[in-house]
């Protein structure tokens, strides 16, 4: 039976309220500095789709990932947010290289080596340094394995160190993500979920990783179970220097967990920004229907339902995503030019880039597309001779210089 | 044990019998490894176009009270007592044909996973239109389809007659719950028990089911259960709020009380484990530590004691010798707590709030 | 649908060329001539040297194997006339060659053998489906009770029994000892015969196979059921306010059919492709026994010939089986 069935023990251990309380467990915070650890630039998944006759023809592609640039800095944390089928995960699945991407480039480490394009074996070093936390501790550990072996196995994969010392280090790594070494013998059934993901934690440490992966590390678990978990993640963070590429579809816990957040949509990144853009004066209407979607606690003090941006009707599909802003079809403030063009991811802060031809605060959108200009063409979006296009930077990372939105212009730091 | 009275069932209860009265209910499971009690001397009651939302971890006891307010358990195995009143009416030990009646007809359930939860092989439609003709012998095949396709539209699916000859995996997830929610809907029943209804859904999905819910309890006047983990979803859609921990109801008021004047560490707890979206980013978590209880052998004294933070703050060792009773709030009327502490209110207001949420405190400040 | 069965039967079409190539390879590098069992059946086992380049010679053995093989292939597809000791038999198609131990084109006696063995097959599945599934589904239904365990550990006793011993103590407690009225002593009667001597000389076998193939049928069924029963949607029908009939019935039982069905198609092809016991023991002269005796008298067209039809059969019923599992399950598209 699980651990649960102690029902003496004080899990306590003695502490009170404030002692948890003054524990250092505060978010981790932005160093703008920070060396990128992880940079992504243009990456695309394409999905093959087969036809069903005799002989199968590609007939489509599922656009999982189409075109994502993004930096995860060094021990740094990006929170990856959005619905199901935004292709979050499977830009997490490219990243650890569970899939080879169909192009684009994922420059890792401090030699800046191109993850991207290599064979299995040239990886096999690399993989040391990404590891991934998966989002079901039930499904996601052989269930025929000891605890001991699926920490262990990894260690031995890579013959990092002799056999002999291979259970005293399972045993460092257990007790480090607060589970009883003695127990490394046991069978994952014998944990609850909580536990299993520490395991899962545990595994993923083995190889002292310098990025790790964690897709939905929480949401499996229960409340109680879900905030020891995350808090054990950042100690882990601050303590080894690790950098996350945090994958979740809680908007709360990314913001607890993330000092930089990218929201997705149908395959490509929305709006990137740090946190308190991101979540007090985001731009796009996307992010701010998701936000005003979240359910709060604080409403119980007035009661009610909050005001909310309702978004009518489902998600397009990847396979045959709309011309212009792929948001077009769902968004409130979607004119002409959102169909014909698509809005480039333009910086239009020091830390803030938004893909939207109105990008505005909510409720304040401009009246004219504010990349016209920028783009070469006139507000329905048709192509005006009389303008020049500029070069928008669409690369990874952020420029010194960007496009004000006040003045309509490009300014600098 | 403990015997609350029928009176105090509801805090602020009006007169006449809300339509749902759970009274003093015992849920016990045989096991391989010994009889678990699931649920235990747990009231509560749902007047129509209310919404009481239950909140609980796993284990909890949450979706097993409700399964038996259906009668779902298996009654050669469950041991059930207390009583369940819907509309009046006992139904614990109610035979299995009466039952059957009230089942989908005066009380239906919404469940999690609509996709798992929806036959995979069975038209929806054709889903929705059974459950319409079981308790309409007399309507037609034909009748029962116009009634589905009508409900379907209700729920807003577009082109129901169309979608209606769809199988479930043919739908989105949102569909997909819609549809289970006009199944549920179907025979105009007085009380709905929403089982974690948008746990599986993302965001705006979950905003539009919880409008729809909304939309549909004030059309047709009925009484909801919502049970969930998600405080906010409760804090939305709930009037009252009953908190289960270990079978046991430990907190129950209305939404307002309970969520800003909580009187209970486990509450507490939950509140201080999740994130807020809009709070201060610098706020920590501060988890519960350990685990949810065993069933099986529950620990002496108060079920939550070796995971709380607070009992030193009793005298006499009395959490893990005594389980407390489920009594009134000294400080809030009508909000009933399971606690020993002298005045939780004081220790939430002093220790817990100014570390959870540090603005609400600069708001107050009269500074 | 219609293009995933048309790709289906091509990639069946090779794995039959694999298969009729392989046996023939394995004939033609075989540890003695393949010529030789043929000399010996025609010498009376005086099979001198001589004779058996003679028979080599006449049987094609001295040939290109992949000329000959195209003969053998083009022979299944159009007939040909095959000559042995000097005698040339006209053999339509599909011609599996001759028979060395009765010079008769294989088919014509495959025709004759082909009755006898789905006669068995059909009886003893239908036997235990009929029997093992609504049993199953009982002690679904009652799981965890005396009647559920007795049943489920009386049936894992029976299964351990040899299918061989248990045929056997069938047939001498039920036709010898008891003498139950109504089965005759075995043997296969064509029904277009006799009817009553087809079923009273097949009951046995029909018995035999029921009752061992029911014992795995109820076990097939008992879990698949409890697996429908745990189900979800299980506990939604229960909630509408269903009788439980219909929640068990057209429910459960529905879901938990498709496994079921699935093993059943594979089995069901076993059966088809011979059973040697049961033919053996109930004196049936079906496909499985004629296979056994050609392995003996090493008589190569036979043995070809059968193991071409299992392929036959198991490619046929492995692609019913997909075919009534989209039927079954509207989430499985074929493709």
């Amino acid at each position: 039976m699980t651990e649960t069935n102690e029902p003496t023990t004080d899990a306590t251990g003695g502490a009170s309220f404030a002692d948890l309380a003054g524990q250092e467990h505060q978010p981790p915070r932005l160093d703008p500095d920070a060396p990128p650890v992880l940079t992504v630039d243009n990456l695309r998944m394409w999905f093959p789709v087969k036809s069903s006759g005799v002989v199968s023809r590609t007939v489509g592609h599922v656009q999982a990932v189409d075109g994502v640039s993004f930096e995860v800095p060094k021990g740094g944390a990006l929170g990856l947010v959005g619905e199901s089928g935004c292709g979050k995960s499977t830009t997490g699945r490219l990243i650890t290289r569970l899939y080879k991407p169909t192009s684009g480039s994922m420059y890792f480490g401090e030699n800046r080596q191109d993850i991207a394009a290599m064979s299995n074996r040239q990886l096999k070093p690399l993989r040391r340094d990404v590891q991934m936390i998966f989002q079901d501790p039930y499904t996601s550990l052989n269930p025929r394995h000891t605890v001991g072996a699926i920490v262990g196995a990894p260690l031995e994969v890579h013959n990092v160190v002799p056999k002999k010392q291979v259970l005293k280090r399972v045993q460092e790594l257990l007790e480090v993500v607060g589970l009883n070494p003695e127990h490394y013998n046991r069978y994952p059934n014998e944990f609850s979920g909580g536990q299993r993901q520490r395991i899962g934690i545990a595994r993923a440490l083995t190889l002292n990783p310098k990025l790790l992966v964690a897709d939905e590390p929480v949401s499996a678990l229960d409340v109680s179970i879900q905030a020891q978990v995350i808090n054990l993640l950042q100690d882990l963070q601050k303590e080894f220097d690790i950098a996350f590429l945090f994958i979740a579809h809680d908007l709360a816990v990314v913001r607890h967990f993330c000092p930089e957040v990218a929201v997705m949509y149908l395959g490509k990144i929305v709006e990137i920004a740090d946190r308190d853009t991101l979540y007090k004066s985001s731009h796009h209407p996307y992010t701010q229907a998701l936000l005003s979607a979240v359910p709060d606690i604080k409403q119980a003090a007035v009661g009610g339902r909050r005001e909310r941006i309702r978004l009518e009707g489902d998600v397009p599909s990847p396979i045959n995503p709309p011309s212009g802003c792929r948001f077009r079809t769902r968004c409130p403030i979607a004119k002409e030019i959102c169909a014909k063009v698509e809005p480039p991811l333009m910086q239009i802060g020091p830390r803030h880039k938004v893909a939207c031809h109105f990008p505005a605060e909510l409720g304040k959108a401009p009246q004219h597309p504010v990349t016209a200009g920028l783009l070469g063409v006139d507000s329905q979006g048709s192509p005006d001779a009389g303008v020049t296009p500029t070069a928008i930077a669409e690369g990874p990372g952020y420029e010194k210089q960007w496009f004000d939105l006040q003045r309509r212009e490009m300014v600098s730091a | 044990m403990t015997v609350t009275a029928p009176s105090s069932t509801r805090p602020g209860a009006s007169s006449g019998e809300p339509f749902l009265v759970v009274e003093d209910l015992t849920v016990k499971f045989p096991t391989e490894d010994g009889q678990i009690t699931a649920v235990q001397g747990l009231s509560y009651s749902v007047e129509k176009g209310k919404t009481l939302g239950i909140v609980g971890e796993s284990g909890s006891g949450k979706s097993v009270s409700s399964m038996a307010v259906l009668g779902l358990h298996d009654t050669k195995s469950a041991k059930i007592t207390g009583s369940i009143r819907i509309d009046g009416q006992e139904v614990v030990g109610l035979s299995e044909s009466k039952m059957r009646k009230i089942r989908g007809r005066q009380v239906s359930m919404i469940f999690q996973d609509a996709l798992a939860a929806l036959h995979p092989f069975y038209k929806v439609g054709g889903q929705l239109a059974e459950a319409y003709r079981v308790h309409h012998p007399s309507a037609s095949k034909r009748e029962a389809r116009r009634k589905a396709i009508e409900m379907l539209d209700r729920v807003g699916i577009p082109q129901p007659d169309r979608r209606a000859d769809d199988f479930p995996h043919q739908f989105s997830g949102g569909m997909r719950q819609r549809a289970m929610i006009a199944m549920g809907l179907i025979n105009d029943p007085s009380l709905i028990v929403a089982d974690e209804p948008t746990t599986a859904l993302d965001v705006t999905v979950q905003a539009q089911i919880l409008d729809l819910l909304q939309d549909l309890q004030r059309e047709f006047d009925s009484a909801i259960i919502m049970i969930t983990h998600d405080l906010g979803v409760i804090a939305e859609m709930a009037d009252d709020i009953l908190v289960m921990y270990g079978g046991r109801g430990v907190e129950y008021g209305t939404a307002k009380d309970v969520l800003t004047r909580p009187q209970m560490p486990y509450t507490w707890g939950l509140l201080s484990s999740v994130p807020d979206v809009a709070g201060d980013t610098d706020a920590p978590l501060i988890p519960i530590p350990g685990n949810p209880p065993s069933l099986l052998k529950p620990p002496p004294g108060c079920a939550f004691n070796p995971r709380c933070l607070h009992k030193d703050k009793v005298a006499g060792g009395l959490c893990t010798s005594q389980m407390p009773e489920l009594l009134e709030s000294p400080t809030v009327p009508g909000h009933l707590k399971r606690c020993h502490l002298a005045d939780p209110d004081a220790v939430y207001q002093a220790e817990v709030l100014p570390v959870i949420a540090p603005e609400t405190l600069e708001e107050n400040d009269p500074r | 649908m219609y293009a995933y069965i048309v790709k289906r039967l091509l990639s069946g079409v090779v794995v039959l060329f694999l298969v009729s190539f392989s046996v023939f390879a394995l004939f033609w590098f075989g540890p003695s001539a393949p010529a030789r069992p043929m000399c010996e059946s025609k010498t009376s086992n005086h099979c001198t040297d001589d004779r058996l380049e003679r028979f080599t010679e006449e049987l094609g053995y001295n040939n290109n194997m992949f000329a000959e093989y195209g003969r053998y292939m083009g022979g299944i597809v159009t007939g040909r006339d095959v000559t042995i000791s000097g005698q040339t038999t006209e053999c339509p198609a599909p011609c599996f060659g001759l028979s060395y131990t009765t010079g008769k084109p294989v088919w014509d006696d495959m025709k004759d053998r082909l009755p006898a063995t789905i006669s068995v097959a059909v009886g003893g599945a239908f036997l235990y489906l009929i029997i093992g599934v609504p049993m199953g589904v009982a002690a679904a239904r009652r799981r965890g009770t005396l009647a559920d365990k007795a049943l489920v550990s009386s049936f894992l006793v029976l299964s351990s029994v040899p299918y061989y011993l248990f045929a056997l103590l069938t047939y001498l407690y039920v036709a010898v000892w008891w003498g139950v009225p109504g089965i005759g002593s075995p043997g296969y009667t064509p029904i277009t015969e006799n009817p009553a001597a087809w079923v009273s000389g097949l009951a046995l076998a029909w018995i035999c196979l029921g009752v061992f193939g029911c014992t795995q049928y109820t076990r097939y069924a008992r879990g698949a059921m409890v697996e429908a029963l745990s189900e979800d949607y299980i506990r939604t029908a229960k909630a509408k306010g269903l009788p439980t009939r219909t929640v068990v019935y057209k429910h459960g039982l529905r879901a938990a059919l498709v496994p079921i069905v699935t093993i059943f198609g594979i089995d069901f092809g076993t059966l088809l492709a011979g059973t040697i016991f049961t033919e053996k023991i109930f004196d049936i002269s079906g496909i499985g026994l004629w296979a056994l005796n050609a392995i003996g008298d090493r008589d190569l067209p036979i043995v070809s010939a059968t193991a071409l039809f299992s392929a036959v059969v198991l490619i046929v019923s492995n692609l019913l089986v997909d075919i009534v599992y989209s039927a079954l399950d509207p989430r499985v598209r074929l493709s």
